[in-house]
């Protein structure tokens, strides 16, 4: 292992990746873009879905309900319509996901409480809208006891479900931290070994006193750098524009950052010496990318899962990440208490770039 | 190492001995049964048809691929076994051009110097050299990706020999050069020669060939004949006989498909025909045949060059049926 040689490849790494403007942009780019995008747009409190009503009682009662269903900012009334047929129309076609009628007896049911004032037709197909309305449902009994002055409080309770603050962008940006680093950091080696071979440079490059360890480190390590680069953009902008807490220590965001940049890095250097061509290594990255965003635990809890889901989450250093940083920032607690995850995270990255290592050959066949 | 002993071929001369030297890739044998033996401080050709297994040859002897059979010592070391140890004693020039071309001139051989483990000062100092030898000096800011066939070539050159290695693997270091740089090029490999360099190169031209202290040319893997260029020329099995007619065409098709005649290859109006030496009286012969067929042709034998000892050679190991075919 000679520093001088490391340092040579290094230093190339970096002089290479500042020449390809495409791709030193996207370093930047590449978070920036995700966060906004994906900040404002991943959001699990459904709102404004579109709805249509029937009012065929017309009172005042039923006036009433119709404007607390829009302050409670879930629907947003596009039609009013006369029958239940023509609700189950605008649904059809689509141009509706909820329909709300509202029956010409509708006092009487409120005050007989034996079936239902008010009937809500849900477009189903999505499991998501369907969930919030149900969730609606429950606002409806509140509007209803509180017709009656009674507990009030049943209606506030619907509220606080709701969410009113957006607090899903909160718990959405800790992760995209992963997301985006997985998604960088993997592609960034995995291409590494394999754009020599296409090149036509490593067959010189292996023909030198260049050793496997010096030329995996010194491919490694600029990427790191550039790694935390990205964390720091996304926490700025996190912190910026999403008002995302920080409750736990900054180095320890950091150390975690480190692991799991190191752990992605050793993954897709790995990646890089299985397979032939750069498009082969793009197509394993991404293998490796989907499962990681859908089943880490960033999308979908991870307790949801089935259990084989869930073994095979516990392969992909995202998952781990995702429970420190969630920790780390969310909940404000300290490293040291999540230290299984930290430990996975190591042997990733031994694991991986070990592997590279040993599987790399300074040979052409 | 004295005068007297050089000439022997002992151990210690030889920069490269290959035994049984072999590589197959699946079902297709690229190199069979190479015997070599390449003394140091001289230029070794290589000289064969695409596909020959000269790479393959080249790439075996660098310790870049293992092989199927057989073993070589380069330099004193065994490959592949001890191939680390030899990289810090040969230069390598692939037929790809392989620096890096999102770099500048002085970037790549600053990269390749480091590569070695050069000191601060010797890197400097050897740069420099290069530059200048090279001429280069002008371009040392230019990225790679944007030089002529001929500055890269000189490039490569430059870079490979910055570690002054003992022995130089040139894999047609030509093939994408005019004959200018070309002969530039060999001025070169001759002042390394001189400073003790040994030099492998490997190419398909004749002339190149032909300035070759020793040669062996390659066929389907097979070494089919080595010696210098005038014992090759001389111990051909082959006479040659050159006919010029007014009609060669038909002097083609005359000759061609005949069992006597291992091949025709036309030069303008002229064709040299190459016969078996077994053949007495190679040029009444080929007359004979051509009065036959009604050509008027005058016929004389002249000396074989090294082409027609390729054309002899590199037959040998084909089917003999198309014999005649042209050669290009």
């Amino acid at each position: 292992m000679s520093l001088q040689r490391l340092w040579a490849i290094l230093a190339k790494e970096i002089r290479q990746l500042r020449r390809d403007r495409l791709t030193f942009g996207m370093i930047f780019g590449i978070p920036m873009l995700q966060i906004i995008m994906f900040g404002y747009a991943i959001n699990t409190d459904v709102r404004q879905l579109s709805a249509a009503v029937a009012d065929q009682a017309g009172s005042a009662l039923s006036a009433q309900l119709q404007s607390q269903l829009e302050a409670s900012q879930v629907l947003r009334i596009v039609a009013r319509v006369d029958s239940g047929a023509s609700l189950q129309q605008l649904l059809d076609r689509g141009q509706v996901h909820v329909g709300v009628l509202i029956p010409p007896d509708f006092e009487r049911r409120l005050q007989q409480s034996v079936r239902p004032a008010v009937q809500l037709l849900v477009d189903g197909s999505d499991p998501i809208i369907l969930a919030s309305v149900q969730r609606l449902g429950n606002m409806r009994l509140g509007m209803d006891t509180a017709a009656q002055v009674e507990p009030a409080v049943q209606l506030f309770e619907v509220r606080n479900f709701y969410n009113p603050e957006r607090r899903s962008a909160v718990f959405v940006v800790p992760g995209l931290i992963g997301v985006i680093l997985t998604m960088t950091m993997v592609m960034f080696t995995a291409v590494a070994i394999v754009r020599e071979r296409e090149r036509g440079n490593l067959e010189l490059l292996i023909n030198t006193p260049v050793s496997s360890l010096e030329l995996m480190l010194g491919k490694v390590l600029p990427y790191i750098l550039i790694g935390l680069v990205q964390v720091t953009v996304i926490l700025l902008l996190g912190a910026q524009l999403f008002d995302v807490p920080l409750n736990g220590s900054l180095l320890e965001v950091y150390v975690a950052a480190l692991l799991f940049i190191a752990a992605n890095l050793g993954l897709g250097l790995l990646i890089s010496t299985l397979v032939g061509t750069q498009f082969q290594a793009i197509q394993m990255a991404f293998f490796f990318f989907l499962p990681s965003i859908l089943l880490s635990g960033f999308m979908f809890p991870f307790d949801g899962m089935p259990r084989a889901a869930r073994l095979i989450a516990e392969l992909l250093p995202l998952t781990h990440f995702i429970r420190l940083i969630r920790g780390l920032m969310l909940r404000g607690v300290e490293l040291i208490q999540l230290w299984p995850d930290v430990l996975v995270l190591l042997g990733f990255f031994l694991l991986s770039m070990t592997l590279a290592v040993l599987r790399f050959r300074k040979r052409l066949d | 190492m004295t005068g007297a002993v050089q000439t022997s071929a002992e151990a210690g001369d030889l920069a490269i001995e290959a035994r049984g030297l072999s590589r197959r890739f699946g079902d297709l044998v690229a190199v069979s049964g190479l015997d070599l033996q390449v003394p140091r401080g001289m230029v070794y050709g290589f000289l064969g048809p695409n596909g020959s297994g000269k790479s393959t040859t080249i790439r075996l002897l660098c310790g870049l691929l293992l092989p199927s059979a057989g073993s070589a010592r380069v330099l004193g070391h065994e490959v592949p076994g001890d191939a680390e140890r030899l990289r810090h004693k040969i230069g390598y020039m692939t037929q790809r051009f392989s620096l890096y071309e999102d770099m500048t001139v002085l970037e790549n051989l600053d990269f390749i110097a480091r590569i070695y483990g050069l000191s601060r000062v010797l890197r400097q100092q050897r740069i420099q050299e290069a530059l200048q030898q090279y001429h280069l000096g002008e371009l040392a800011r230019q990225f790679a990706g944007r030089l002529s066939g001929g500055q890269r070539q000189r490039l490569s050159l430059a870079a490979a020999t910055l570690h002054r290695p003992q022995l130089l693997l040139l894999d047609e270091p030509t093939s994408a050069v005019d004959p200018q740089s070309r002969r530039d090029f060999w001025e070169v490999l001759f002042a390394l020669v001189e400073q003790g360099t040994t030099i492998l190169v490997s190419t398909h031209y004749m002339d190149e060939a032909e300035r070759c202290h020793r040669l062996a040319i390659l066929d389907h893997g097979v070494l089919v004949a080595d010696g210098t260029p005038l014992q090759l020329m001389a111990d051909i099995d082959c006479a040659v006989v050159l006919v010029e007619s007014a009609v060669p065409r038909a002097v083609q098709r005359a000759l061609s498909g005949l069992d006597s005649v291992r091949s025709i290859t036309q030069l303008g109006m002229r064709q040299r025909v190459l016969l078996p030496r077994s053949v007495g009286q190679p040029s009444e012969q080929v007359r004979g045949l051509l009065q036959a067929a009604g050509i008027e042709a005058q016929c004389h034998d002249t000396t074989p060059s090294l082409e027609d000892v390729f054309v002899a050679v590199t037959r040998k190991g084909r089917s003999s049926a198309s014999g005649s075919e042209v050669m290009p």
